[in-house]
């Protein structure tokens, strides 16, 4: 059967298993846009306000749903504006195929109409990319952009096709996935060895990320746990993994993570770091973190071993693989004073709060995560309401908070709720975010609206970007330089003329009634949530610094 | 970082022969702020792969990146640091000197003491030629420091081990 190339890229998804894309449609785009019309009873194309929204869409649906995102954009414009949202998703290791439409072939390299070498753009925030002008090579570049996207440390893909490449037609054969790259195996020697300095440990502590996530080695984490009986600490990307009220569990740890977490890696004679980086926001000092610990590295990139931090033993392997090889190699040994140990030091914990304040961005994120079920996925913005949702949320389930951690990217929340909410239609959403983040995505509201996407976006509206504030607060004299907007945005009003709910809280009272409210409706909500400027994110060790310098109140 | 010990590594990288493939590794380099001293691209005995050949000098904790790093890219094929011991490398120098008549004889004999060639002379100006090892090119040099160079033309390092395997070895798919 002889097919378009626009057609083949829809056959190729199909043979995918995808059944959702999102994007923004333009003039290169056309063909693959008719295609997607031809193709709408098997494949449901979501429109955002803008490109960056749907790629962190993409992102926000693979978060949620563990199926890989897929992101249509046009050539210029349309391609530039998917960078932020592929380069979160190359930060966090999250798999994505960006598909863009270029200028056709005759005309690349002439700085035609809205022509951009996006390959190039997007060279250092790919795992791979490819180049497409002729038609032969189209659907195994498909087949392989997947592959890629999920094989070992996963990651955002590129394929940029010429629009000639897209009406051009060649006969199509029907194909399957690529099976994906074997991981690398770890010798049994190597496990051995990490299983005697475990058997050795008196003060363990596990460290772990989001290559556990990747893994899906949730169940296995906790097995591993009880087995060596030791305490464990998480990074941003990996909350959930270990049950809120389990013993073992010290908390977020590094910058703004929990005493105890920090404290337990500052003591741990041995640190078993799976799926992690040791990056600058956790060893804010590579030299002195966890100085009187040995250290061991588990992960399926083997770059990422002595990257950051100098280890003594590294296992470059998949780790619920890891896992499994080493559980009959541990030794029962009883450790329950030092586990004992940290979890009296979790009693201990740094929230100071305004005391003027008539709400507090506590209590904000505790009525919220009451008020909602087990099944709901909490999405975040950056700042500081990203560290209180991180610090205060009772995660239980590590698809159910999605949070741009690497990059750090303002204006992620909205884009990626919008891809949790598409992707499970019967979980509730609530997107936290702040009102300097806001301002960078609220655009996406119109998307929420045209979907009918329930999700309850809770804004922190403490009228300043508050993170760098507290750094200006705390380092620079309170010089308050371009952190304090004097904007007057009244949000009941725009979420209205968006065709949203709005509402608006300036007591916990008010937040309560106006959640309630919010879970009743079928389109989105908005609670702008009025706090004080002076709350800070606390406890906070600043970079560079080590336990002894951590801020508490 | 504890180790501060400089080391000088050549390192050899296949890599499929496509469109983009140098500007691929190029920008690895510069992202992870990698600083090479030298690199060349050919051809080899198989029209779907080249090779990189790279001079990199920096601690073992560098040198480790540099190649973890590399060998993510999907265009890699293999690569490995081809050691000092068993391996050959090979540079090629073109200088040009302005030389006039009392000057070129003992150019002349210096070169053929290092086995050079003049493959270019005028009245004024003379060029030579010389492949060997960058060390003797070093040396070769340091001499003609001495006299009005003009322009120097370094090709960089390409490097070959001795060993059967490495060639015989199959590429990774
Ligand atoms: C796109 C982008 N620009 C700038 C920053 C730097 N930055 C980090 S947090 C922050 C302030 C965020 O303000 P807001 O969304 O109001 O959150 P708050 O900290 O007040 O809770 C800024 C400017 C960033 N992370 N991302
Ligand atoms: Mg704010």
């Amino acid at each position: 059967m002889k097919l378009t190339g626009s057609q083949i890229v829809m056959e190729v998804l199909l043979e995918h298993g995808v059944d959702t894309v999102f994007g923004y449609p333009g003039g290169t785009a056309l063909n693959n846009y008719d295609a997607l019309y031809e193709y709408s009873d098997r494949i449901k194309h979501v429109l955002t306000a803008h490109e960056q929204g749907a790629a962190h869409a993409a992102d926000g649906y693979y978060r949620a749903t563990g199926k890989t995102g897929v992101v249509f954009a046009t050539s210029g414009p349309g391609a530039t504006n998917l960078v932020t949202g592929i380069a979160t998703a190359f930060m966090d290791s999250i798999p994505m195929v960006a598909i863009t439409a270029n200028v056709p072939d005759p005309l690349i390299g002439r700085d035609a109409f809205q022509e951009i070498y996006i390959t190039g753009v997007t060279l250092p925030i790919t795992k791979h990319s490819f180049f497409i002008n002729d038609i032969e090579d189209l659907p195994g570049a498909v087949r392989k952009a997947f592959r890629i996207a999920n094989s070992g440390r996963k990651g955002p893909v590129l394929i940029d096709i010429t629009k000639d490449v897209t009406a051009a037609e060649m006969e199509y054969k029907p194909g399957k996935p690529l099976p994906l790259d074997k991981y690398p195996k770890a010798r049994k020697k190597e496990i051995e060895e990490v299983a005697k300095m475990i058997n050795k440990a008196e003060r363990p502590v596990v460290y772990y990320g989001g290559g556990v996530v990747a893994s899906r080695a949730e169940k296995e984490l906790n097995a591993f746990l009880d087995l060596i009986d030791a305490p464990s600490a998480y990074t941003l990307m990996a909350a959930g993994c270990v049950g809120n009220e389990d013993h073992r569990n010290l908390g977020l740890i590094g910058m703004h993570g929990s005493i105890a977490a920090n404290r337990a890696i500052d003591r741990a004679d041995l640190i078993i770091a799976l799926g992690t980086r040791f990056s600058d926001r956790v060893a804010l000092n590579p030299d002195k973190w966890a100085h009187r610990a040995k250290k061991v590295q588990v992960d399926i990139d083997r770059s990422e071993v002595d990257k950051n931090v100098i280890v003594d033993k590294a296992v470059v392997t998949d780790i619920k693989e890891f896992i499994n090889t080493i559980t009959p190699m541990i030794k029962k040994k009883d450790r329950s004073e030092w586990v004992a140990q940290a979890t009296e030091w979790k009693k201990k914990r740094g929230d100071a709060q305004c005391q003027e304040a008539q709400l507090h961005p506590k209590e904000i994120v505790d009525i919220a995560c009451d008020k909602t079920d087990n099944e709901t996925i909490y999405v975040t913005d950056v700042g500081q309401h990203q560290m209180w949702a991180a610090q205060y949320l009772k995660h239980c389930n590590t698809q159910h908070f999605i949070t741009s951690g690497g990059l750090g990217t303002m204006g992620y929340g909205y884009g990626a709720a919008i891809g949790a909410q598409i992707g499970c239609p019967d979980k509730r959403v609530v997107h936290f975010t702040g009102d300097g983040s806001f301002h960078m995505n609220m655009n996406e509201a119109c998307t929420a609206v045209s979907e009918n996407l329930p999700i309850i976006t809770v804004i922190f509206d403490n009228k300043v970007l508050g993170m760098v504030y507290q750094w200006q607060t705390a380092f620079y004299g309170r010089r308050f330089s371009a952190t304090t907007p004097d904007r007057k945005t009244d949000y009941v009003k725009v979420a209205e003329g968006f065709g949203a709910k709005g509402y608006a809280a300036t007591t916990p009272e008010e937040f309560e009634k106006a959640f309630d409210a919010a879970l009743k409706n079928d389109g989105p909500s908005w609670i702008a949530c009025s706090i004080a400027a002076e709350e800070r994110v606390l406890p906070m060790i600043p970079s560079g610094g080590g336990i002894e310098d951590m801020i508490i109140g | 970082m504890a180790e501060k010990n400089y080391k000088r590594e050549v390192i050899s990288i296949l890599v499929d022969n496509e469109s983009n493939v140098l500007a691929r590794v190029v920008s690895l380099f510069g992202r992870r702020g990698f600083n090479i001293d030298s690199l060349t691209v050919s051809a080899t005995n198989d029209p779907k792969l080249s090779r990189i050949t790279i001079v990199f000098t920096g601690t073992d904790n560098a040198l480790h990146q540099i190649i973890t790093q590399t060998e993510k890219l999907e265009v890699v094929r293999d690569i490995f640091t081809l050691g000092r011991d068993d391996s050959i490398y090979r540079e090629l120098l073109l200088i040009k000197l302005r030389a006039d008549k009392t000057a070129r004889t003992a150019i002349r004999e210096i070169t053929d003491i290092y086995r050079g060639r003049i493959v270019d002379l005028s009245k004024s100006s003379l060029i030579i030629e010389m492949t060997g090892a960058p060390g003797k090119i070093d040396a070769f040099m340091e001499m003609m420091n001495c006299y009005d160079i003009v322009e120097v033309c370094r090709t960089g390092i390409t490097g070959i081990g001795r060993d059967l395997t490495v060639d015989d070895e199959p590429c990774k798919a």
